[in-house]
């Protein structure tokens, strides 16, 4: 059996702890198929606790507080809310048929839900626990982006291949741009003035510019070795500086580095297998990806380039967010 | 004997190797672009076949690159182990290893000296290839590139000693294709370094203990824990006895008076 080197380990980890402040920070993983939420220590990657949620998790988000994880559990029509400090599901809230992805506005106050097999945006009110708007949409909505400023949601669907500009506080759809075949998630830049949309199918994404809606540029991928069809991109994190675009490529079992200016790939960087959403650690120096078939978090040094290490967790993961 | 006059020997045949090695610029060349096209086109084909399952000392999936950058190392030492093997039996027909051996130094220390100036050359062009190795994402953690260091001397002597072994063996030049045959291609593809060994337990059993029961297997694993700064034991242990077991051996080949040699001489 192999033994670590220990000189030479504690010789690596006091330059490891030399380089980066110390980190505390709580990863949770929903578990698609296991019907639970996994928490890990950010610091040492060992798994906390798997906590039992509704079935099929797939979006979840942090309350502003970040005492609470909103799960988006799709197969029980709801979306529960979990306290990360009793770790029991504390409330349900309203959200339609089949939530399957959830953003929280600015505000704290206003849970934005993609309801997939109902065409549908719902609005839920995270204190009161009602629904406050139903939007309709394109067919199969999917990825949910907020702008900084909280002014516009930005919703694709997946069958449409659209992305939705809706007003946040009145729920008007102000634009529908058409994007890559089978859009996934949505993403803005930290200033606002552009959105980044991901397509599945098409393997490409949509650069739209805020204001007058148009697709400004896309961006594609080929990967060495990986056939086309491969390349499915979906999750996706802006570092911390805006300089880099992570884009989770699915099948391709890649990270995509994009450079957000010259939206050149700069690299690939290779996980597990069907890697499909990605969080930043608060200091933006680690990037947790869910792989879903391999069903292990892999963690990216986002300083390197490098993957890290690659740890197993549930069946099926799908949906990380990292509370600091 | 003075501990001088061992170290103005093993300079004398170090030096000898050096001049060799600056002669032959062909050869080092050669040496290196052997693994490069392991890695630049075998490798290429193989990308999508790998990476699905970590094994140690990996912590995350690797690309086929990666994983098989040790075992090029373990290449490039295997060729120069037999490298100077051949060497060895060119010294012997041109009669400069006579002139060697008719030392008052002690055998062993004479084909060590051999063995070790053989492995610096074998350990430079392993550096070589590892900086060269960078383009294709080979990239080990930098301490790793240290802790690499006494893994390849030792997986190098190791091997060093079987050319040894073999070149007491070997009566004339042409017989080194037959080393070719029956050593480097069985030693290099029974091994984990061109694929895992899970693979091929996977595939055969047999195959598996074939590869278990191969040195070079643990020269491989050695050099690939260290380069990720770990300690496989079991591999250090294989590699130590192989090295003592083929040393002992070599210096009994090259005894003129009991030796492999010795039988040779009154063969012809």
């Amino acid at each position: 059996m192999p033994l670590p080197l220990t000189p030479l380990r504690a010789a690596a980890l006091a330059l490891a702890l030399a380089a980066g402040p110390a980190r505390a920070e709580l990863v949770l993983v929903s578990n698609e198929k296991d019907n639970t939420v996994t928490a890990l220590d950010g610091a040492t990657l060992r798994v906390l606790r798997t906590v039992p949620v509704g079935e099929r998790p797939r979006g979840i988000a942090l309350s502003r507080d970040g005492r609470h994880l909103y799960v988006c559990a799709g197969d029980s029509d709801r979306v529960e809310v979990l306290d990360l400090e009793t770790w029991q599901v504390v409330r349900h809230l309203p959200a339609g048929s089949d939530p399957e992805l959830a953003a929280l506005h600015p505000d704290g106050r206003r849970l934005f839900v993609a309801n997939e097999d109902d065409n549908m945006v719902t609005v839920v009110d995270v204190e009161r626990g009602v629904v406050l708007n139903e939007i309709p949409v394109g067919v199969e909505p999917e990825g949910m982006g907020i702008s900084p400023d909280g002014r516009y949601v930005v919703n694709t669907s997946e069958t449409t291949n659209m992305a939705h500009v809706i007003e946040a506080d009145t729920g008007a759809v102000t634009a529908n741009v058409l994007v890559g075949a089978r859009p996934r998630a949505a993403v803005w830049d930290a200033d606002g003035k552009r959105f980044w949309v991901s397509a599945e199918i098409g393997g490409t994404l949509t650069v739209v510019e805020t204001g007058t809606w148009r697709a400004a540029a896309t961006v594609s991928f080929a990967v060495p070795g990986v056939p086309p069809e491969a390349i499915q991109p979906v999750g996706m994190a802006l570092s911390r500086d805006g300089a880099r675009l992570f884009v989770a490529l699915g099948p391709a079992n890649r990270v995509a580095v994009v450079d957000t200016r010259s939206l050149a790939v700069e690299r690939y960087l290779l996980v597990g297998q069907r890697v499909w959403n990605l969080a930043l650690s608060p200091d933006g120096s680690r990037l947790y990806t869910t792989n879903g078939v391999s069903n292990d978090l892999s963690v990216i040094d986002t300083a390197g380039l490098r993957v890290v290490r690659s740890v197993p967790v549930g069946q099926a993961p799908w949906g990380v967010v990292v509370r600091p | 004997m003075t501990a001088a006059a061992y170290l103005r020997c093993f300079a004398g045949i170090a030096r000898r190797e050096a001049l060799r090695f600056v002669h032959q610029r062909g050869r080092f060349l050669s040496a290196l672009v052997r693994p490069l096209v392991w890695l630049a086109i075998f490798a290429a084909g193989f990308r999508f076949v790998l990476g699905v399952s970590i094994s140690p000392p990996y912590e995350t999936y690797v690309l086929y690159e990666t994983y098989i950058a040790p075992g090029l190392l373990g290449m490039i030492l295997l060729f120069q182990g037999m490298q100077s093997s051949l060497s060895m039996v060119y010294d012997r027909e041109v009669g400069s290893m006579r002139v060697l051996l008719t030392s008052p130094l002690p055998r062993w220390w004479l084909l060590f000296s051999k063995l070790l100036a053989g492995v610096l050359v074998g350990v430079l062009q392993c550096y070589v290839f590892l900086a060269l190795a960078r383009f294709w994402e080979v990239e080990p953690p930098a301490l790793g590139y240290l802790a690499a260091l006494p893994a390849l001397v030792l997986a190098g002597m190791m091997l060093g000693a079987l050319g040894l072994l073999l070149s007491s063996w070997i009566k004339q030049l042409e017989n080194f294709a037959g080393v070719m045959n029956f050593v480097i291609f069985p030693m290099f593809f029974a091994s984990s370094a061109l694929y895992p060994l899970w693979r091929v337990r996977e595939a055969s059993l047999p195959l598996y203990w074939a590869c278990m029961a191969n040195p070079f297997t643990h020269a491989v694993e050695l050099v690939r824990f260290a380069l990720y700064l770990r300690f496989d034991p079991l591999s250090f242990a294989v590699v130590s006895v192989a090295l003592l077991a083929f040393g002992a051996l070599a210096v009994l080949g090259y005894d003129p008076q009991r030796g492999m040699l010795a039988r040779r001489t009154a063969a012809a």
